[in-house]
């Protein structure tokens, strides 16, 4: 017997029982979007995470002061003041690193900001004037200081949109040129930056940023020319490990360390930091799938039951076909197309929903919540579980479908 | 009254030798046919009688290669089916035979002309399959029926379409087990007209039943009692019908 004609008869009985049919369906229909819809907001989350690191700053490398080790004792991470002004001079320094567009110091504080009445709690950062080409910060209102305000030790601030939103009524222009206070050292507001929103877990425009020479000199508390990090921007996407290699070498020639594994320091590249996060997503990812996949097997086992009444129903049929020359494998074929057929259609059905929630959930994602991840339907998921639900009408269906093959058909011809 | 006689130059379709057929019913051995032999040839019409209990449908079911003997050998046209496995006696049984079974045992939903089809489905026969069932159909003047389903015929007609089924493969026998059993009288009549109509076209008839005005149709008959043969003899066919 030819496959169209085992389709012809599994056709004609799945529309003998339409109700029936369409309910098995609706078991494979669920479990199917359930996979495509939670494997489309872990993706979604993935997505979004890699896109907040990447808004962190483009082909970005941080190098951390690490574990210092004073007569052979490791001492607390960070702890550390390993990095210097004249490490960051080093970095910049095209002939010792020629894949490092820019190294960016920066000394981290906290700071009570003051504005007439209204006070607020930032992160303040000393830097330099490339912190906003390095960090992917623009500039909405004002300017960013300069060299010469870092040189000459000048107040001045860079304030990002949440400080703004809180001392200055969220408008830009009529923070520019305003006196803060920033721990009582009064500042002049030099420019804003423009909102990224929130980021790899933080907000973003909750930022002011401080020539780091004047931090030093007036927000660091007497810690003297500490450097809490160096950001360094590569000049590519291609180049960042060549940079990462360059910064750990000049790094380790100017730290006189000759073995690696004992420096003073840590790199990290974005892209670590994302493979990091990748894995965390995917694990999320995998969860959500798995947790549905159960939906799936359970809508299989619906198949396989309502096949099993269908072969009893059918045993007298079974019985006239297998008289009048139907094979084993005939009536097997039979069966077999038909619960696949099911699972299949059930599948496509649930694939059309699991896509059309996931693409409407995307749509209202910024109504649930500012934080909720727009799903993004991935391809092979789509592949994969029509694939599988295929595949488990497949598997559901054997059984069954192999009762029916070997019913005797003296017996079959007989059951009422 | 001239009894005919077998026409033993023809060859034998049918060649059962001390068939003997045991079965188990839970604990107890069922002895359904202890060595019935039995030749019938091409073009015969036969009526195998006999009391329930007296092992004819055993025997058809031997016969139909529904089933197979304990002991003894089973000849279908030349064929010894004890050799042949299940895949074999299914193709046997779809080229070879032609079932009529008492409740028609048509496929429900299924139109008339797509049950004829259905024998030839298994065949692999792809060429000319519905010209060769309209054919069939036309055989026992049913084309006008082909798209009716079987819930929409009568008994008579169910059990011609069941009758085109059986034909459609231009089986060596037709099998027909109490044809007439479901029928009303005059639909009875109608059905084994047509069988002796297809006989008298050459098709060899084994026909099943216990009633002796519906064996009386056939040439000859034999009689089975407690599984073996008892009575085998030729007779007067009815031909003529009263209604």
């Amino acid at each position: 017997m030819k496959v169209v004609e085992a389709l012809a008869l599994a056709i004609s009985g799945i529309s003998a029982n339409r109700l029936r049919s369409a309910l098995t369906m609706l078991g494979i229909l669920i479990g199917v979007a359930a996979v495509i819809l939670l494997v489309a907001v872990g993706n979604g989350a993935s997505v979004q995470v890699q896109s907040q690191i990447q808004a962190l700053g483009a082909n970005i490398i941080y190098v951390y002061p690490s574990t210092q080790r004073v007569g052979g004792v490791a001492q607390g991470f960070g702890g550390g003041q390993t990095l210097s002004q004249a490490d960051v001079d080093a970095l910049n320094d095209k002939s010792q690193a020629p894949d490092i567009v820019t190294a960016i110091p920066i000394a981290q504080s906290f700071g009570n900001i003051v504005y007439q009445a209204q006070n607020w709690q930032a992160p303040v950062t000393g830097s330099t004037q490339d912190f906003p080409s390095v960090r992917n910060y623009d500039i909405s209102a004002g300017s960013m200081f300069t060299d010469q305000d870092n040189g000459s030790d000048a107040k001045v601030a860079v304030i990002g949109q949440t400080v703004v939103d809180n001392l200055f009524g969220g408008d830009p222009n009529a923070a520019v040129g305003q006196s803060i206070k920033i721990n009582r050292q009064t500042f002049r507001v030099g420019g804003v930056f423009a909102s990224k929103g929130t980021g790899a877990g933080a907000n973003q425009d909750n930022i002011v940023v401080v020539p780091i020479n004047t931090a030093w000199a007036y927000l660091s508390g007497g810690r003297g020319k500490n450097i809490a990090q160096i950001n360094i921007q590569a000049s590519s996407s291609d180049t960042v490990t060549a940079a990462q290699n360059e910064a750990t070498q000049v790094l380790l020639n100017r730290h006189n360390i000759s073995d690696p594994t004992q420096a003073d320091f840590t790199t990290q590249s974005q892209q670590d930091i994302q493979n990091t996060f990748g894995q965390i997503t995917g694990i999320l990812t995998l969860l959500l799938g798995s947790i549905a996949a159960i939906s799936l097997v359970v809508g299989g086992i619906g198949i396989m039951n309502i096949m099993l009444v269908t072969v009893t129903e059918r045993t007298r049929e079974i019985g006239i076909r297998k008289a009048i020359g139907a094979r084993r494998s005939d009536i097997l074929l039979q069966f077999l197309i038909e619960s696949m057929f099911l699972s299949g259609f059930g599948g496509l059905f649930g694939i059309a929903v699991g896509a059309g929630v996931s693409t409407y959930l995307g749509t209202i994602a910024s109504r649930i919540s500012s934080t909720f991840p727009p799903p993004v339907v991935s391809i092979p998921s789509v592949l994969l579980a029509f694939g599988v639900s295929v595949g488990i009408g497949l598997f559901f269906g054997i059984y069954p479908a192999n009762r029916a093959a070997v019913l005797k058909p003296i017996e079959a011809l007989r059951y009422e | 009254m001239s009894i005919p006689v077998s026409p033993t130059d023809r060859p034998a379709t049918i060649q059962l030798v001390d068939v003997v057929k045991v079965y188990r019913m839970g604990d107890v051995l069922v002895n359904a046919l202890r060595g019935v032999s039995l030749a019938v040839a091409e073009g015969e019409f036969i009526a195998i009688m006999g009391a329930s209990g007296s092992g004819k449908s055993t025997l058809m079911n031997i016969i139909g290669c529904l089933d197979l003997p304990t002991s003894g050998d089973y000849l279908l046209d030349g064929i010894d089916v004890r050799r042949l496995n299940d895949n074999q006696l299914a193709a046997i049984r779809n080229r070879k035979i032609g079932f009529v079974f008492q409740s028609f045992n048509l496929i429900p939903r299924s139109t008339a002309i797509h049950n004829v089809e259905m024998p030839l489905i298994y065949a692999g026969v792809s060429h000319q399959r519905r010209q060769r069932a309209m054919a069939a159909l036309d055989a026992v003047g049913l084309v006008e029926r082909a798209k009716h389903q079987p819930s929409e015929l009568s008994g008579g007609q169910q059990q011609r379409v069941a009758i085109a089924r059986a034909l459609v493969t231009e089986p060596a026998i037709l099998l027909a087990d109490e044809p007439t059993g479901n029928l009303d009288s005059e639909s009875s009549i109608e059905i084994m007209r047509l069988l002796v109509e297809l006989n008298e076209d050459g098709r060899t008839v084994v026909l099943i039943t216990h009633e002796n005005d519906i064996a009386a149709f056939a040439k000859r008959v034999v009689r089975l009692k407690d599984g073996l043969v008892l009575e085998d003899h030729y007779q007067e066919q009815r031909v003529e019908v009263s209604a």
